[in-house]
């Protein structure tokens, strides 16, 4: 069991504990989470399952995201095959305006024609709300975070399983939790410091 | 799965030794002794290593290829299209062969990523990574393709719709901005989410590199992930949701490339069995495609173990499956041919085996026909080499069906007096050529710098992942957990 040593001046961030298995780090997670700690984190380097239930997180909302993105490109591929193709307002600029195409005798604007262009935005606006949607919620790109520090918690992309407690947590006392995370069975115990 | 307890070693075993007779219990998909740690040391060495020489090798040749490419494009730009062998009959020779050649490759990388993952097929793990490069590379080759064919390249952001002071517009009910529409979104969403899979591997490599450099690239792009669960969550539910995105998209884009062809009134396009046809058509050569890059690359790479025996089986498999397809697809153009009684129609249909390009229509019909057949048996399906054969034969085969395609149905329509022979010249077969340039560069680029095997999606199919295998059995790769039941919930993070 390591520590490392922390002097006045550092605050604590977080208190970190290892663990080797699945299994292990989801049991402890029911524990943190039946302790009542808010704000904590399992960190693994692949999603574990069950592990959302052992956490007791909320479902997300980025569904809503997607379907949101999705009719919004639906509505602009409308739109702009519409006005592109099936519009002429006077008094418009002629770089804005559409412009009323004939073809073949053909209806000015029908739907099942313009239906590719239509698919094809919908996917489009979807797939990339869904892609910055994740990244939003997840407060991603981080740039800097106080755990990088710790050399051990680099095997959380790799081979290892933490679980991490805040110090920002209401529950949080330095040597509480640090008790609290010793009844876990963690194979090591780490204070990182802000800063 | 089989249990853990009998993971077999395979080093010492073949496939064929450790398959079981009873078809409910698999071969791991895994092998050997392998855990996370292993699994994390052989993928990310690859990347991380220094290069090797046979890697400038190989680099050097793909260069020598993609120099091709350069050349016989910059003549093309500065002389103009003439350079081809396009005529006023058949207008649309090699470019949009090659088009439609390299976007069908894409769309297995897609079906892997996408289609697969949707059936819970998770076998596609091992090779996923490396699919859906191949499809991001594909898509290059063939965008370039209808890029240069507009003859002037300058002015091809003309088929983007925007203001200008021309007053013009595309014309939105036109097959070809279809296409526009299509290939870009479907490069667009390729991209996406092959980036957003290689997020967590990227941390991995970031994590691991030893160098300041490779830890300030690897960072970047791997934007600060550090497996939260809390991101793990929104993750998966992101995969799932663009996997669901992505499985339409991939049919929608090789049927509005089939549209090109079957809205047009030339005998021998005008069909509608042309969308399903051309989509299992891009998917037979797509996987024909993921064979002959990951059975020499398991090889060099000492990824056995990972892209097993079963992948490649099963790949085999589904070439199999979808080249019966094609070749069910060619017997009926041959049936509505002559049902039709159409006298044009059935020209067509006589012209493609007997006519002056006989012989490009027996090289297709043996290639994506004949010799898949071999598949059937064990005994080549033991074999990885041979088929590894077959895999280049299906595409040559695949080639030559979009020549038949294009050329035969052009090259004698409905006037004799316009009819003619298609010759194609050294710039067309250079552009050809420089394609698997371009395409092998950038593949070598990424076998060299990149994760070339989703570690964290194979993780999850191990049976380590699993922390309580009765109940969570069901539930591997990134398939996204049921919801935390209410009760349980407490977290105050905004999800």
């Amino acid at each position: 069991m390591s520590t490392q040593t922390t002097t006045a001046a550092q605050r604590p961030y977080a208190l970190l504990a290892e663990f080797d298995t699945v299994a292990e780090v989801m049991h402890a997670a029911e524990k943190v989470r039946d302790a009542g700690y808010m704000i904590w984190d399992v960190h693994s380097p692949m999603p574990i399952h069950g592990i959302n239930a052992a956490m007791g997180l909320r479902p997300t909302i980025l569904s809503w995201i997607t379907l949101a993105h999705g009719l919004a490109g639906a509505a602009f591929g409308l739109l702009l095959t519409w006005w592109m193709n099936a519009t002429s307002l006077p008094g418009l600029s002629s770089s804005v305006q559409g412009y009323q195409f004939l073809i073949s005798g053909k209806p000015i604007y029908s739907l099942p024609a313009n239906i590719p262009i239509i698919f094809e935005t919908t996917v489009l606006f979807a797939a990339i709300g869904t892609l910055l949607g994740m990244l939003g919620l997840n407060k991603l790109p981080m740039l800097y975070n106080p755990l990088n520090k710790s050399r051990r918690f680099l095997r959380a992309t790799a081979d290892r399983f933490f679980i991490v407690i805040e110090a920002d947590d209401k529950m949080f006392e330095l040597q509480a939790t640090r008790e609290f995370l010793q009844t876990l069975r963690p194979t090591a115990i780490e204070t990182v410091t802000e800063d | 799965m089989s249990s853990s307890a009998t993971v077999p070693n395979s080093q010492s075993q073949s496939q064929w030794e450790l398959q079981l007779d009873n078809p409910s219990q698999r071969v791991a998909l895994v092998l050997g002794d392998n855990d996370f740690t292993t699994v994390t040391d052989t993928v990310t060495a690859l990347a991380l290593r220094r290069t090797p020489p046979a890697w400038y090798v190989a680099f050097a040749v793909s260069l020598s290829l993609l120099s091709i490419l350069i050349v016989t494009v910059g003549y093309l730009l500065t002389t103009g299209v003439g350079v081809w062998g396009n005529n006023n009959t058949v207008s649309w020779g090699f470019p949009i062969i090659n088009f439609v050649f390299w976007v069908g490759i894409g769309h297995a990388g897609t079906l892997i990523s996408a289609i697969l993952f949707l059936l819970r097929q998770n076998w596609r793990t091992g090779i996923n990574r490396f699919a859906e490069a191949m499809t991001i590379f594909a898509v290059c080759c063939a965008g370039l393709f209808p890029g240069i064919h507009v003859g002037r390249l300058w002015l091809a952001y003309w088929l983007v719709p925007y203001p200008n002071e021309l007053g013009m517009w595309p014309q939105a009910r036109s097959p070809l901005l279809w296409d526009v529409f299509a290939v870009g979104t479907y490069a667009t969403v390729s991209l996406l989410f092959w980036y957003m899979g290689m997020i967590p591997d990227l941390a991995t490599l970031r994590d691991r590199a030893k160098g300041r450099f490779a830890q300030m690239a690897y960072g970047v792009f791997s934007l600060g992930w550090n497996g939260s669960s809390r991101h793990w969550l929104r993750f998966e539910k992101a995969y799932l949701l663009l996997a669901a995105l992505a499985t339409p998209l991939v049919l929608s884009v090789h049927s509005v490339v089939s549209f090109d062809f079957a809205t047009s009134q030339v005998p021998g396009w005008h069909t509608t069995i042309f969308p399903p046809y051309f989509v299992a058509g891009a998917v037979f050569g797509g996987f024909a495609m993921v064979l002959v890059l990951s059975i020499p690359a398991r090889e060099w790479f000492g990824l056995k173990d990972l892209i097993t025996h079963r992948h490649i089986e099963n790949m085999a498999k589904v070439m199999l499956g979808t080249g019966m397809i094609v070749a069910y697809a060619y017997s009926v153009e041959f049936f509505t041919a002559w049902y039709s009684q159409h006298h044009y129609e059935q020209f067509v249909f006589l012209n493609r085996p007997l006519g002056p390009y006989w012989w490009a229509f027996w090289i297709m019909v043996f290639c994506n026909v004949v010799a898949p057949q071999a598949i059937w048996f064990t005994w080549v399906r033991q074999r990885v080499w041979v088929l590894f054969v077959i895999a280049v034969f299906v595409n040559i085969g695949m080639w030559f069906e979009r020549f038949v395609i294009v050329v035969t149905s052009l090259h004698r329509d409905f006037l004799p007096s316009s009819w003619a022979m298609f010759t194609p010249t050294w710039v067309d077969l250079g552009m050809l050529i420089g394609s698997f340039g371009l395409f092998f560069t950038l593949f070598l680029l990424f076998c060299r710098f990149l994760p070339m095997v989703a570690m964290a999606e194979v993780k999850t199919v191990m049976p380590q992942a699993q922390a309580h295998a009765d109940e969570h059995s069901g539930l591997a790769d990134y398939q996204p957990s049921p919801d935390t039941p209410r009760e349980l919930r407490r977290g105050h993070w905004f999800t």
